[in-house]
């Protein structure tokens, strides 16, 4: 996994709300061995006008060309709610995008995200409007800052603008340092082998 | 009750009684018991496993089924293109060289997974048991902590055999009373969904109780469980009592003799304890609630079947009233449109949810009740009935309900996750407006531009003969 300290990019608003995880990667593109080659598939519903995928659809967000090269994704409510597919971040992550901001996301997407180092960020009701009114229409450059744990803009009337944003302790040390977390854990091995020494017979 | 004595709800036991470490700093680490996997959401551990040289730590406690995208016409391995087969032979040849047993192509006990692991006996009381599939939550109906994991836990759980979680919130969803005649598990769940919005539990674990779900069999529980995650959900759980006992027992792979009595005796522990807090708390009245048929594209987007279609006006919440513009348009539907007005060409009886063998009598039961009239399938409409295994499957044509479905007019096809997400050739057309048992109508879920209304099979099976949705009780 890489490490992620601070990233400065582009925010692209995508004003949906449920966007679960069809939608995110339709199952057709579920069927690789490998782990990559999920971007291109990326809201392929959305983002393209056929079944094939070679014409863009030029109403869906990130077809506009003011948000080409966003690595920011701004979200609404319950984002990546449905299964856990974890080809839904890969693919999210291989478009290009570093954070994911929301007011809410589904419990398996999010834990999916820490575990490739995408990053997922919570921050109010409130706040997320404020980045909405920011970034429709406009470009919006946001730093996130993750030993901070907050991300910043310069708003319209040049104000410099922080939101702060909570993450575990070890989540963020994992994505901090591109922690191996079987590796981690292997090295506890031996609590591992205690507990199931103490385990009943029928477990 | 001493007084040091803390009360814990069954959520917090499981916990306990699977928590390897919980050091400062740190995301706690379980112990994970049963892993079940599948062709689509483990390819990549796997090749993480060979990357970097590590073995799976358990292989027994690892169980492999192919379901995701199989053929439900053919056993053949390849009948469902090239890149499932792919994906199947991966999973064949990974499970050979991880020494984990798999249920291939029509073995007989392959199936989808939260229909095998149960009927197995995999499936046991005061377990953790994950997959990397969300319906997972779906053996929660055996007091069992069970949930839906990624590709990357997926490969943690195989080399370590434990999981790093946090602790979720607990949530009691009480069903008090019993419902009324004809309302199946699903109209239950459903109707829950309706209350809690699709993403009301959202970081909590959820413990279904109350007289209502304490009447239901194993199978009407699991089905229960299986939508947990459709409302958010980290899990569903209901406490395992004498029902769940009997049905364990004997199981090809459940304990047996002394073990398993000893087994029965921790599992009377597992209930929450009567003062046990819950972090939130939601009651229903069973009375109250009426056969369901979804009208949206989530599953909160629900109603009954003496109700219309709603009008973005009767919600007061901003976004719900944007969702409900939004998921009109998609779905072609007029608000004030009286369900039982609905018409369907499509109907699938199949998926974790809804395919059990009880789940099949019920529907089979509706059908001949039609069928005694001399009705039968509509002709504009395409019905199939996707058994959830090949136990369930040797099992209904045993009782001859196959041939219910077949002389009707329904499709009696193989097991598998079939139309419930479509990615073998059962696949909706843009435009097709099915009645499906399943857990999910998200656009596009079950085929591009394709319309789903969730029902439970009863009402399936009725839509498929009159060609839309019926009160069967009026
Ligand atoms: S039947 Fe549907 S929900 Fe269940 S495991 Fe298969 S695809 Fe998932």
């Amino acid at each position: 996994m890489e490490k992620f300290t601070t990233h400065t990019g582009l925010v692209v608003p995508l004003d949906i709300a449920n966007v679960d995880t069809d939608q995110i990667i339709p199952k057709q593109f579920l069927q690789k061995t490998e782990r990559v080659g999920f971007g291109v598939h990326l809201f392929h519903d959305s983002r393209y006008l056929d079944h094939s995928g070679k014409e863009p659809n030029p109403e869906f967000i990130l077809n506009v060309p003011a948000y080409q090269g966003a690595s920011i994704l701004l979200a609404r409510e319950n984002f990546g709610c449905g299964s856990s597919r974890e080809h839904a971040p890969w693919a999210l992550e291989e478009y290009g995008f570093k954070a994911v901001i929301a007011p809410s996301f589904a419990d398996i997407f999010y834990g999916n995200c820490i575990n490739i180092g995408l990053l997922p960020i919570k921050l109010s009701e409130d706040e997320i409007e404020q980045l909405f009114a920011q970034a429709d229409g406009a470009k919006l450059n946001l730093t996130v800052d993750l030993p901070n744990s907050n991300v910043s803009f310069t708003n319209a009337k040049g104000e410099q603008i922080i939101f702060n944003f909570s993450l575990s302790k070890f989540q963020k040390y994992s994505l901090e340092n591109g922690v191996d977390s079987v590796g981690w854990t292997l090295g506890k091995l031996e609590k591992i082998e205690a507990f199931e020494a103490k385990m009943p017979t029928w477990q | 009750m001493s007084a040091t004595h803390t009360s814990l709800t069954m959520y917090e036991k499981l916990w306990q009684n699977h928590l390897v470490e919980d050091v400062k700093d740190e995301t706690p680490l379980l112990f994970v018991d049963r892993h079940l996997i599948h062709e689509v959401t483990s390819p990549q551990a796997f090749a993480n496993l060979r990357f970097h040289n590590r073995p799976v730590r358990h292989p027994k406690r690892t169980i492999a089924t192919m379901d995701h995208n199989i053929s439900t016409r053919s056993i053949k391995i390849d009948a469902a293109g090239e890149g499932a087969a792919n994906q199947l032979r991966a999973l064949e040849k990974n499970c050979k060289d991880f020494g984990i047993e798999l249920f291939g192509m029509g073995h007989k006990n392959q199936g989808i997974a939260h229909v095998m692991g149960p009927e197995l006996g995999l499936t046991l009381p005061g377990t953790i048991i994950v997959c990397g599939d969300s319906h997972t939550a779906t053996h929660g109906a055996f007091g069992a902590l069970a949930f839906g994991i990624g590709t990357s836990e997926v490969e943690h759980v195989f080399a370590t055999q434990t999981l790093r979680q946090n602790k979720a919130k607990t949530m009691k969803i009480e069903v008090k009373g019993h419902v009324g005649n004809g309302i199946s598990a699903k109209d239950i769940i459903l109707a829950i969904i309706g209350k809690t919005g699709s993403a009301g539990a959202t970081g909590y674990v959820v413990e279904y109780c109350g007289e209502a779900i304490e009447a239901l069999s194993m199978e009407e529980r699991m089905t229960v469980c299986n939508m947990s995650i459709e409302f958010g959900a980290k899990a569903g759980l209901v406490a395992p009592d004498q029902t769940t006992f009997d049905y364990v027992e004997g199981k090809e792979y459940a304990p047996k003799g002394d073990v398993f009595e000893q087994a029965v005796s921790d599992w009377k522990q597992l209930k929450s304890d009567d003062d046990a807090v819950f972090d939130s708390v939601l009651t229903l009245e069973a009375k109250d609630i009426k056969a369901q048929v979804t009208w949206g594209t989530n599953p909160g987007q629900v109603i009954s079947i003496d109700g219309c279609v709603p009008s973005p006006d009767s919600f007061n919440d901003p976004i719900e009233k944007e969702s409900c513009v939004n998921a009109l348009a998609y779905m072609d539907l007029t608000a004030g449109t009286k369900i039982t007005d609905i018409h369907v060409n499509k109907v699938f009886i199949g998926s974790c949810t809804n395919s059990r063998i009880e789940d099949l009598r019920a529907a089979a039961g509706v059908v001949e009740n039609y069928t005694a009239k001399g009705q039968s399938v509509q002709a504009s409409v395409d019905a199939i009935v996707v058994p959830g295994s090949y136990r369930v499957k040797a099992q209904a044509e045993n009782e001859g309900l196959d041939k219910i479905f077949s002389d009707a007019g329904f499709e009696w096809r193989l097991p598998g996750c079939s139309m419930c997400l479509g990615m073998n050739d059962d696949v909706l057309e843009a435009g097709d407006r099915c009645a499906s048992t399943s857990n999910r109508n998200f656009e596009g879920r079950q085929g591009r531009g394709s319309r789903t209304h969730l029902v439970s099979p009863e009402m399936a099976a009725a839509a498929a003969i009159t060609g839309h949705f019926v009160d069967l009780n009026s």
